[in-house]
């Protein structure tokens, strides 16, 4: 019978082997999870370096088996660039989360984008600075209660949240931008495919492309995994709705 | 023949760093070294190298951090508020052992000051400015041909200790035009992409990473441990001086970059009314030339160290030569250039008519 079994889920050949230090029901997890079959899947190991953020996913460079660096609060798109632009050939990613790319490093992602150059940014939105426990982010909505928003975010104290996706989207410079969830199998479906597209735009040599996950951070929220997940379709996707951006012509 | 040729000297020191095989160069415009990255953007894509101009400091010094990380010859320049902004930088920089080279065309401070010739980020370069207990190289040069030449050993210093070497100048070397001899030019199909480096496993058999954080204590005690090692190496083998009419001197004066310059010729205006001085003219800051001075003790009556800072390279005087023998000082700040006779007498108020 055995020569009938059919693999139907493994671990990619990307991933470095170990277990990962995030929290129960935490969506950094399943990020990692969709880069390293895509890693796999498109014949990219040999070629890929990670540019990793200050933030939970601070050691994301020791979960995968590809060349890595770990980039300052924020300037992962800068070293990215610097990268990439001494070989191009090479596939350049930057993992941040949304204190990281959205408050800190806003100006390195806008001009990356707007640069065009072909790197791809996985942008993790779980709405506060979940490594320093918790407090509000760019991305934190509207009421919602964080250590540093303690009554709940107000427009009058705090201003707005940011949609990074549409803002970014309205560039030249980007071949590619969508904003995907990670709550479920069929949104992470979604998003493998949306990351997969985005890959493809700086394999093809077309331009810069960002991936946004509506992510979640149960231990923050101080919600369970599964309400963590309800929360992400219930409160954050009506604000942050998902969807393809920008898609230039021969991104596939 | 000679091969000299009529050059500014923020460009012959952007010419200096590709003879020396930089072919990266990551840059936001401020005066006054501006003509060292418009020269970069002509002459880059001639030699098969990238210029990027960044949208500010803070992602030029992390742009030279990723290529600095991909192994290549790498540099920025920048004026002092712009290498404020990238002091993070260079202890990530430092912090996870990779070279690069940055230039710093020193202008008057604090703040916005102004872009007139200044030594006031002299304890920045040499002390620190980022977070961490790291070092890098500073090289100072007081004349564009130096400068020219220094390019090659800023380069090879990085690599070879895999640091940070900074090169610091002010606006009047980067301005003002002397000739120039390129006189060496390093082949760069000859520089190996180091086994660190991370460029793509491509059939490596292990991932190269590079990182600053360690998070467990002991781990980076060791850690600081192996780059105070490195740094007790580099201050053993590559500090540098020059010692100028100081076979007979009675007095030395001690001054770098384009300070030392003008000190020069006080030296020569001392000598011809009799007057024995020298000058010590450290062109490593750091490591500091502090055994080389301390040669003096017991046959110098006593230095003047001039800066166009107020007490920072006196400091370091200080700290070498302690109380063995008379220190006086003389500085000006906010751009102010003394000229050799206003240095003169300072130094005969303090020294009398060094008899
Ligand atoms: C310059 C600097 N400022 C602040 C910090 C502290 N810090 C570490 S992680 C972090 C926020 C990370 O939040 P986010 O980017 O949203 O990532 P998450 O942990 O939520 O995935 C901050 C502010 C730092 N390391 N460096
Ligand atoms: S704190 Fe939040 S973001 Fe960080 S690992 Fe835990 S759940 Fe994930
Ligand atoms: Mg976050």
């Amino acid at each position: 019978m055995a020569e009938q079994m059919k693999v139907i889920y493994e671990r990619p050949k990307s991933w470095a082997n170990k277990v990962t230090h995030y929290c129960p029901g935490c969506t950094h997890g399943v990020a990692h999870r969709l880069i390293a079959e895509l890693v796999d899947e498109m014949d990219l190991l040999d070629k890929t370096i990670g540019v990793w953020p200050v933030g939970c996913s601070v050691l994301g460079y020791d979960y995968f088996d590809f060349d890595s660096v770990e980039a300052a609060h924020g300037r992962a798109p800068a070293m990215a660039t610097g990268i990439k632009v001494t070989n191009p050939d090479n596939f350049v990613f930057t993992y941040q989360g949304d204190g990281d790319l959205a408050s800190i490093g806003m100006a390195e992602i806008v001009h990356a984008a707007a640069r065009g150059w072909p790197i791809t940014a996985i942008f993790i939105n779980n709405g506060n600075y979940g490594m320093t426990g918790g407090q509000m982010a760019p991305t934190t909505l509207l009421g919602q209660k964080t250590t540093t928003s303690p009554l709940g975010r107000t427009p009058q104290d705090n201003g707005f949240p940011i949609r990074v996706a549409e803002m970014l989207a309205q560039l030249d410079g980007p071949a590619y931008i969508a904003r995907v969830s990670l709550d479920s199998p069929v949104n992470i479906r979604k998003a493998k495919s949306a990351m997969r597209k985005a890959f493809n735009a700086q394999i093809r040599g077309i331009g810069f492309s960002l991936v946004e996950c509506l992510s979640t951070c149960p231990t923050n929220w101080r919600l369970t995994p599964v309400e963590s997940m309800e929360r992400v379709r219930k409160e954050v996707m009506p604000y942050f709705p998902l969807g393809e951006f920008k898609v230039v012509e021969g991104v596939l | 023949m000679s091969n000299k040729v009529l050059m500014k000297g923020a460009e012959a020191l952007a010419e200096g760093a590709i003879q020396a095989g930089c072919r990266y160069y990551f840059g936001y415009p401020i005066t006054p070294q501006n003509e060292t990255p418009e020269y970069m953007s002509r002459r880059l894509p001639e030699v098969g190298g990238r210029f990027v101009q960044a949208e500010s400091e803070v992602a030029s010094i992390n742009m030279v951090y990723g290529a600095a990380c991909a192994g290549v010859r790498v540099m920025t320049s920048s004026s002092s508020p712009g290498i404020s902004l990238m002091q993070e930088g260079i202890s990530y920089i430092s912090g996870s052992d990779v070279p690069c080279v940055i230039m710093n065309a020193m202008r008057g401070g604090p703040g916005l000051g102004n872009i007139a010739p200044a030594q006031a980020d002299y304890f920045q370069a040499v002390k620190g400015g980022g977070n961490g207990d790291y070092k890098r190289i500073v090289l100072a040069p007081s004349s564009i041909q130096e400068g020219v030449d220094l390019f090659i050993d800023a380069f090879e210093l990085a690599d070879k200790y895999r640091m940070v070497v900074m090169v610091i100048v002010d606006g009047l070397i980067g301005q003002m035009m002397e000739p120039v001899e390129f006189k060496t030019r390093v082949d760069v199909s000859t520089l190996k992409t180091p086994e660190w480096a991370t460029v793509g496993r491509h059939g490596r058999d292990h991932a190269n990473i590079i990182t600053s954080l360690t998070l467990d204590a002991p781990g980076l005690e060791q850690w600081n441990l192996k780059l105070q090692a490195k740094y007790a190496q580099v201050e053993l083998a590559e500090s540098r001086i020059e010692e100028y009419q100081m076979d007979d001197a009675d007095y030395a004066i001690i001054a770098y970059g384009t300070m030392a310059r003008i000190a020069k010729t006080t030296v020569r205006i001392a000598r011809a009314q009799g007057i024995k001085l020298g000058l010590l003219r450290p062109i490593t800051v750091w490591p500091f030339p502090a055994k080389q001075i301390q040669a003096y003790i017991g046959k110098l009556k006593g230095t003047l160290t001039v800066e166009l800072a107020y007490r920072q390279l006196f400091e370091d005087v200080q700290l070498t030569l302690c109380d063995k023998m008379p220190l006086g000082w003389y500085g000006r700040g906010g751009g102010i250039v003394p000229g050799p006779q206003e240095i003169l007498t300072a130094f005969e108020e303090q020294f009398g008519k060094g008899r």
